[in-house]
């Protein structure tokens, strides 16, 4: 079968450009550029929108074993489809977590329902405590393509720093949660004007700050490669930049909604901008949106955390944390294309190409080779979001009832339509 | 009548003239509260029911009797008894409640921003009785209407508030009442007990008792809330009473006339003088007692007034 996608802009994340052509597919793999199309090829006009390689999204919870109520393979794949996410690198925070080569097996095989592609992480530590680490070996054969507690930070550093000595034996990349755990305890917001006025205890933007040095301590000691799965503010920058220009195998991601988002959204209590980290200061936002300008930080990522009503119907101090993201990551980051502040290739390099690079898949780019993993989208059609037209079977968005611009026209994995309108 | 609020969650939605709109009708309540007969009709038929998550009794009682003074029905909810320890949410309880057509519902919850979320979920006027450490607004106002009586204004003045500010909803609602009628506001506390950020909202900090007393018109004494602190925020006791504990000596800082206040209950010892909390020539502690029923028979009066005009109107089927 062969696709050519003519009268598009090509947003090219490699090359950092975005010029009108065409793109042909073949067998699912990109053949050729500006080429002219095969006799028996199936044209596909794009009309002038634009076409850029699939979301690579970093860190998505779906809730299987479980917490299948919340998120499957099935409904977060269609999501991700609707998003324009076309690989899913999904997170070990299950229940149980995923710290076995049997329960690894398991998610493997349910990720069949998806209709986009799925990775998994696996937890560095059994039960992600912290204390004992996984059969990193025995999961990297069975396909963890990175190791992470997620969101629970080791207090026992000498432990951490065995598992993450073990893991650079074996080239395992380890994803870690820059935060000092003491110091965040028990706090639902950062600290400021605003959690003294709410009555919200908070954390000091420092306690990130804090953990992001410990952590690159151990990677100066262990040699490990190791990507910070949220930086989220100003004040862990400096040193994000010295430990890269140290020469540390170091990268870090920011989600999507502390670039879009900032503490004051949270407002009258509202529990759907209750994240983890929290949402920060307007001054962290900017800095963190210049940081993904700059490529200070490489990645962004939706950091999906289904959240059924009623563990989020609850007081703000006792509601879960976390925000559905895949459906709206691509809308979200049209924000910052209006604002001017990230071009569209810019947001795809961090967006699909950089973390592709970063986890050694070949997705990400518009070059001859590589999957025909790809998102068609209208950056400029204006919609209003109704959480509840969501596909996601959790409708915890912070976007409810919002302007959103950008729209996903048609979602492509491996050259097959996985979502759209026939085009 | 210019008080507009459906409900009274906190002194942030309130505007000057709303606040002196509860202060001129508390003490049109004064006086009758003074009588033999402290009776009204007002309330007549509405139904008051007293929700408390969290223990109290001073609160509990003053609402209690400021319902009854005004002829509503009252019902106490004793939450320690309640379907909520058995896994009910805040929201079912206030779903089931709200079946049962109150008009009035006073919340005291130990969350910071339960009230509103529990006001978004019913029929009726929800009055805030405290929400973790965001909110206070009865006790705001009873303090206003306190000061107003006492000096003759709530204009003008240099109030201090002193002591666990963090954990206090008082103080959040004291430091927003006051600022929004225009009033110098000093905060004083060890810094271990100020919040972050408090600095921006127009206010001065101290954490030396004797410069933040300096000419004051008002000190607020705040108890130290114990069963709020996960620890570590004072050496001890009885330092924390020698630095910051008021006596007469540290109140002699103050103006001559200065008045004392605390919104009970006292920790004697810990952040103010026996004497001095009992010294009818300084302290208007009791005086706050008082004003606290007034106060809270005028915002549920208030309320009620809104909550009829409002399901008059939906009545008659009037856009609102």
């Amino acid at each position: 079968m062969i696709l050519h996608f003519t009268n598009l802009r090509l947003i090219d994340p490699e090359a950092l450009s975005e010029d009108e052509g065409s793109l042909t597919v073949e067998n699912g793999v990109i053949t050729a550029r500006d080429g002219a199309a095969a006799k028996g090829a199936r044209v596909i006009d794009g009309q002038g929108k634009c076409l850029a390689p699939g979301i690579v999204d970093w860190g998505v919870k779906i809730g299987e074993p479980g917490e299948r109520h919340r998120e499957s393979f099935r409904s977060a794949g269609l999501a991700a489809a609707a998003g324009g996410v076309t690989t899913i690198i999904a997170r070990p925070d299950t229940k149980p977590a995923i710290d076995t080569p049997e329960t690894l097996e398991f998610v493997t095989r349910r990720a069949a329902e998806s209709v986009v592609r799925i990775r998994h992480m696996a937890a560095l530590t059994k039960g992600r405590e912290g204390a004992e680490m996984t059969e990193i070996g025995f999961l990297r054969d069975a396909g963890a393509i990175a190791f992470s507690d997620v969101d629970r930070v080791a207090v026992n550093t000498k432990a951490l720093g065995r598992a993450l000595t073990y893991a650079r034996s074996l080239g395992a990349l380890v994803v870690g949660h820059p935060q000092e755990p003491g110091l965040s305890a028990g706090s639902a917001v950062t600290s400021g004007k605003f959690a003294s006025l709410r009555g919200l205890p908070g954390v000091h933007p420092l306690a990130e700050r804090m953990g992001f040095d410990r952590d690159m301590g151990l990677v100066e000691m262990t040699g490990v490669a190791y990507h910070a799965d949220q930086v989220t503010t100003a004040r862990t920058l400096p040193a994000l930049q010295r430990a890269k220009a140290n020469g540390l195998d170091v990268t870090a991601g920011v989600s999507i909604h502390h670039l879009t988002l900032n503490e004051i959204d949270v407002g009258d209590y509202r529990t759907f901008f209750k994240l983890t980290p929290p949402l920060r200061s307007e001054e962290d936002r900017l800095a963190m949106v210049q940081a993904v300008a700059d490529g200070l930080i490489d990645v962004i990522c939706s950091m999906h955390t289904p959240a059924d009503e009623e563990s989020k119907r609850l007081p703000f101090e006792e509601a879960a944390s976390g925000a559905v993201g895949l459906e709206t990551f691509l809308p979200a980051a049209m924000r910052l294309y209006h604002a001017g502040a990230l071009s569209l290739p810019q947001l795809f390099r961090a967006m699909a190409l950089n973390p592709a690079k970063r986890l050694g898949l070949p997705q990400g780019r518009l070059s001859v080779g590589a999957p025909a993993d790809l998102v068609l989208f209208d950056p400029d059609a204006p919609f209003l979001l109704d959480r509840f037209k969501l596909h996601s079977k959790s409708k915890n968005t912070p976007f409810d009832g919002q302007r959103m611009e950008g729209k996903v026209l048609a979602t492509f994995v491996a050259g097959a339509q996985v979502y759209g309108e026939t085009v | 009548m210019s008080f507009r609020a459906r409900h009274l969650l906190g002194i942030e939605h309130l505007a000057p003239d709303e606040i002196r709109a509860v202060l001129d009708l508390a003490d049109r309540y004064v006086d009758l509260n003074r009588r033999t007969v402290k009776q009204s009709d007002v309330l007549a038929g509405l139904t008051q029911i007293n929700m408390f998550f969290e223990n109290s009794t001073r609160t509990q009682a003053s609402f209690e009797l400021a319902g009854k003074r005004l002829g509503a029905d009252v019902m106490n909810m004793s939450v320690a008894s309640s379907s909520v320890k058995k896994g009910e949410t805040l929201i079912d309880t206030a779903m089931t409640l709200n079946a049962m057509h109150p008009d009035l519902l006073v919340v005291r919850h130990p969350s910071s921003g339960a009230v509103n979320l529990l006001a978004s979920k019913v029929n009726c006027a929800v009055l805030n009785a405290g929400d973790g450490r965001h909110e206070h607004p009865t006790q705001a106002l009873l303090d206003a209407l306190t000061i107003r009586r006492a000096k003759g204004r709530i204009q003008r003045l240099t109030v201090a508030i002193c002591g666990d500010i963090a954990h206090s909803r008082v103080a959040r609602s004291n430091l927003i009442l006051l600022g929004k009628m225009e009033n110098r506001i000093r905060l004083i506390a060890p810094p271990t007990l100020m919040p972050a950020g408090v600095g921006e909202f127009g206010c001065e900090l101290y954490d030396d008792m004797a410069k933040g007393l300096e000419g004051a018109d008002v000190v607020m004494m705040l108890r130290l809330q114990k069963e709020r602190m996960d620890g570590g925020f004072i050496p001890s006791e009885r330092e924390y009473y020698h630095r910051y504990g008021l006596d007469a000596d540290k109140l002699a800082h103050a103006k001559p006339d200065a008045i004392v206040m605390h919104p009970g209950p006292m920790n004697r010892g810990v952040e103010i003088d026996g004497e001095l909390a009992d010294d009818i020539n300084r302290s208007v502690i009791q005086d706050q007692v008082e004003m606290g029923v007034a106060v809270r028979m005028a915002c549920m009066d208030l309320l009620a007034r809104n909550l009829r005009a409002e399901r008059g109107r939906a009545a008659v089927g009037v856009m609102v």
